[in-house]
């Protein structure tokens, strides 16, 4: 079974919906319990970072933690990626998970912001959640905020700088762009997270 | 390299998309939940669906469509027309939304730009423009209700204000360009997008694909949007990303 965190953040629906179109085993939940007993949980998010405080207020984060601990592929998805990251400048005053070394910063004034639209990405080769998807593909990005490119990052994209699109580290993956919105290929990677054996 | 979108619009009544010219004359153009597929099949970038009833009889938007439309499709979908309130927006995006659109709504009452905002974020709230040239000069007012109202707004002085609130993008139409086909405005466009931090959608005018290069190029905008073009088989729309990438418009495609 796939947790899909609800912490009552942006839009689970098309989420949830993407999964089921894949006939995957997911329910929504906001019960750290059900958290507990999953086989791979997604974080997804659209929205503001400070959100994801409640997270740690209803021990949503321990959940996750112990998970991930376990070899439980976890998949945070826009600011879900984001709170993999040790902070943002979003919220300054609310903690990231702390999984990738860095803070998520603003786009700069040289371009215009959110980033709304279909960019491409640089993919390596060697990527488990990639598999599959052509090294420039393009995916549907919206987001003000963006976490640099670090050692574990699969996949950069370039605006206003280039920042990551995708990270992998063991069992867990953060993707900035919406895999839900972004046509096949988004469904694809999903696929990929959907088969991972860990 | 961020590209530019190309944005179908489904202008929906009574559950059936139409399309009008200059916001009258409506036209049966088919099921909403089907075009928006294949529209999503054939290489757009995201679709919109307006109730265009919706705002001078007062209904709220058509919930049931909006639901049946998201189901099969997998890229960025806006509803607009009809929403009124924070409690409107919430129904439709637990139907399957993933950016609302505001109009006469923001306008009246533009804390509601703001309260959205704070709850599904910027980039979840478009505040669509319906602007028409004062006296054929390059100034334009917007107007409110379908076009039936004209508001006294400077509409990109309303533009810049609706971005100052928290609004992600802006959706741009000219009311004296919609469904002719004579090319976008990009005076206005053009205004607007250099007015503002946050993206512009042009709409209104689409036709062939040199008024697509145009309002990209000269016009600056981020997106283009177009309706009749595309339901009444004018354009396809992988055929119009084809020949903008062949004059040198940076699109998604092959998709």
């Amino acid at each position: 079974m796939i947790a899909v965190v609800d912490y009552r953040a942006g839009n689970l629906t098309s989420v949830k919906k993407a999964l089921d179109h894949l006939g995957a085993d997911a329910i929504v939940t906001r019960d750290p319990e059900v958290v507990a007993q999953a086989g791979k949980i997604i974080l997804p998010g659209v929205g503001h970072f400070s959100a994801t405080a409640i997270l740690e207020e209803t021990g949503l984060r321990t959940a996750i933690l112990r998970r991930i601990e376990k070899g439980v592929p976890f998949l945070g998805v826009c600011v879900g990626m984001q709170w993999m990251f040790e902070s943002s400048a979003e919220a300054p005053g609310t903690p990231g998970l702390g999984l990738f070394a860095g803070a998520c910063g603003r786009f700069p004034q040289s371009v215009k912001s959110p980033h709304v639209g279909w960019n491409s990405l640089t993919c390596h080769e060697g990527s488990r959640l990639l598999r599959g998807i052509p090294l420039d593909s393009f995916v549907y990005f919206t987001h003000s905020y963006s976490a640099p490119v670090v050692n574990s990052t699969v996949a950069r994209c370039e605006y206003g700088g280039e920042f990551s699109a995708a990270v992998e580290q063991g069992n867990v993956f953060g993707v900035q762009f919406h895999p839900e919105k972004s046509g096949a290929l988004g469904l694809k990677l999903l696929e990929n997270f959907c088969g991972l054996r860990c | 390299m961020l590209t530019k979108r190309i944005i179908a619009c489904l202008d929906v009544t009574a559950g059936r998309v139409v399309k009008g010219v200059q916001f009258e004359q409506l036209r049966d153009a088919g099921d909403p939940a089907e075009l928006a597929a294949a529209y999503g099949q054939a290489g757009a970038d995201e679709v919109v669906l307006l109730d265009i009833s919706a705002t001078h009889e007062k209904r709220t938007t058509l919930i049931e469509t909006v639901r049946k439309t998201a189901r099969q499709l997998f890229i960025p979908f806006t509803v607009g027309g009809g929403i009124r309130s924070l409690d409107d927006a919430i129904a439709v995006f637990e139907a399957g939304a993933d950016k609302i659109s505001i109009n006469s709504a923001a306008l009246a009452d533009p804390s509601l730009i703001t309260s959205i905002a704070e709850r599904y974020g910027s980039q979840a709230v478009i505040v669509a423009i319906d602007a028409k040239r004062i006296n054929g000069e390059a100034r334009f007012e917007a107007h409110v209700s379908g076009g039936r109202n004209p508001t006294g707004r400077d509409a990109v002085t309303w533009a810049r204000e609706a971005e100052e609130r928290g609004a992600g993008e802006i959706l741009l139409t000219s009311m004296d360009r919609d469904g002719t086909g004579a090319g976008f405005d990009c005076d206005l466009t053009c205004a607007c997008s250099e007015a503002l931090h946050i993206p512009v959608i042009a709409s209104g005018g689409g036709g062939d694909t040199e008024s697509f290069v145009e309002v990209f190029q000269h016009g600056k905008a981020d997106a283009a949007l177009a309706a009749s073009i595309f339901h009444f088989g004018l354009h396809s729309v992988g055929d119009l990303k084809r020949e903008l990438q062949s004059a040198g418009i940076p699109v998604r495609w092959p998709c």
